[in-house]
């Protein structure tokens, strides 16, 4: 079956040949590197207009309608727009830290890119320590975020920018805490071990509900890690006039803004492979036939379908909750998320160490 | 005790973000009722709410005729001097006895804030709010507008 491990191989061996090895392996790095920034592209364009028309139904609008059919253009057109602005860069502000910061949000992006399998065998990097990258790397956006709003010289950024550093570093912990559940469970780092350990049903089904609640506290995490509403304050936009990215415009207010929507989909592609078995089919223990029958869907259908299914859950949060204060965002994390996770994290040991689960 | 409490609050919290997302999920799987319009394509079939303030303006029956005595009242209730209205004295007919009467009703959109405190001042309900809204125009003078029409004049009986 036509799959996107056999066109990667099939480069690989047409490179190999024609090429001495180094150059092979530099011309692959290349073509890794357009397919991700073309992947980003795309991945821009359809999550701004999919957030759009989400926010408009669950508001009873109608949401974007005028470019193209059914206003399906309309964010290639505020592409367009936002390429033809002029980058302003203020008069106060320090120059190399403020235009540097929205390359660092891209790049952090980027990085998180290389070990998420999007498809069966079709992995940038399958390094043996894939979810400590992960975390490891996902921490480095608070820092484009920081420089932003400290470069700004502008009291809203800088107030968008520490409450946004406050808020991921302590996310992070209970977002860390739901992924070891996980990692308990597979015993193993490695992205494409995590996804094999499910061949026979997702986490989430084997793990009875300790890992129900995991699932649920990452979802939470990531959410406040993404700065998205209901744990926007970094941003804000009816507060602090959009926090740390107040003073950008053009092209460098569209890298922020295209790494928040990129960060949305690589921690929602992170959940997936963790709690939802990443590109593995919907598989019940030993039902064969029911196993070969989900088979016959491409592997990176189920992945993007998953993703896609997490993305819009965390825009159906956007779209009704309310922005906590930043009291209520750290005592939920401090007083509730933090210590559920860690009981919790005991739990699944437990049931690791006995094998209670399926 | 606090364990208890901590549990109880943990799942009402729960539970009252569920019911938050059901109504929203609801909203989104019965995309039928659509309470926004789509202004410029459906101009002739627009409906605006009863209490949609867009200008002043004075009601004249089929016999051109209206209730304004010029009494001034509006004028002295607005707050920004929109409404400037300009007197003549008429003689009644039947009496031969002099009468202040409208001459000119003066309007000015471009000062008003649509606040409704002349409508409610007028004794006679000789002026309304009108539904309409497009009211941009190239020169501002155009905004400066004269409500009682050409050769109208105040129904019998109103005094």
């Amino acid at each position: 079956m036509w799959s996107f491990s056999n066109i990667a191989n099939e480069i690989h061996t047409w490179l190999s040949s024609q090429l001495p090895p180094i150059w092979a392996t530099i011309v692959e790095m290349v073509i890794a590197g357009v397919a991700v920034i073309g992947l980003f592209a795309i991945l821009g364009l359809v999550l701004v207009i999919m957030e759009r028309k989400v926010a408009a139904w669950i508001q009873i609008r109608l949401g974007p309608n005028r470019v193209g059919p059914k206003g399906m253009f309309q964010s290639m057109a505020d592409t367009v727009k936002l390429l033809v602005k002029e980058g302003m860069t203020p008069n106060g502000a320090d120059k190399l830290m403020f235009n540097v910061a929205p390359f660092i949000a891209m790049i952090v992006a980027m990085l998180l890119m290389a070990p998420i399998g999007f498809a069966k065998d079709f992995q940038l990097w399958d390094l043996n320590i894939g979810v400590l990258y992960i975390t490891a790397i996902s921490s480095i956006s608070v820092i484009g975020i920081l420089m932003a709003g400290w470069a700004s010289n502008n009291k809203y950024s800088l107030l968008g920018a520490m409450r946004s550093g406050a808020q991921i570093v302590s996310y992070e912990l209970s977002a860390g805490l739901a992924i070891l559940t996980i990692i308990v469970l597979t015993g193993s780092l490695q992205l494409s071990d995590i996804v094999q350990a499910q061949a026979d049903g997702w986490w989430i089904f084997k793990g009875h509900l300790p890992v129900i609640i995991a699932f649920l506290i990452f979802i939470t995490a990531v959410t406040a890690e993404t700065n998205r509403a209901p744990f926007d304050l970094a941003e804000a936009e009816s507060e602090l006039t959009a926090g740390f990215h107040t003073e950008y415009s053009g092209m460098k207010f569209a890298l922020f803004f295209l790494a928040e929507y990129i960060n949305v989909f690589i921690v929602c592609a992170i959940g997936a492979t963790l709690f939802l078995g990443g590109w593995m089919p919907f598989h019940i223990g030993n039902w064969e036939g029911f196993n070969h029958v989900m088979d016959y869907i491409p592997s990176s259908v189920w992945f993007f379908g998953k993703t896609f299914f997490l993305i819009f859950v965390i825009m159906w949060f956007r779209w009704t909750f309310p922005r906590l204060r930043i009291d209520q965002l750290l005592n939920l994390e401090w007083k509730y998320l933090l210590p559920i996770s860690m009981i919790n994290l005991l739990l699944v040991t437990l049931i690791a160490i006995l094998g209670w689960h399926f | 005790m606090f364990l208890k409490d901590y549990i109880k609050e943990v799942a009402g919290a729960l539970k009252s973000l569920a019911s938050g997302m059901k109504m929203t999920g609801y909203y989104f799987t019965h995309h039928k009722e659509i309470i926004t319009e789509e202004y410029p394509d459906n101009r002739n079939s627009l409906v605006l709410a009863e209490r949609f303030k867009g200008e002043v303006v004075m009601t004249h029956d089929e016999n051109n005729e209206h209730a304004c005595t010029g009494c001034t009242a509006c004028e002295l209730a607005c707050p920004n001097a929109t409404i400037k209205i300009i007197t003549k004295f008429d003689v009644d007919e039947a009496t031969g006895k002099k009468k202040k009467a409208l001459d000119t009703f003066i309007y000015h959109l471009e000062l008003c804030t649509l606040c409704n405190l002349c409508v409610d001042a007028c004794p006679t309900g000789a002026i309304k709010m009108a539904p309409t809204f497009e009211h941009s125009v190239f020169d501002r003078n155009q905004l400066t507008k004269k409500l009682n029409n050409p050769g109208s004049k105040i129904r019998a009986g109103v005094e």
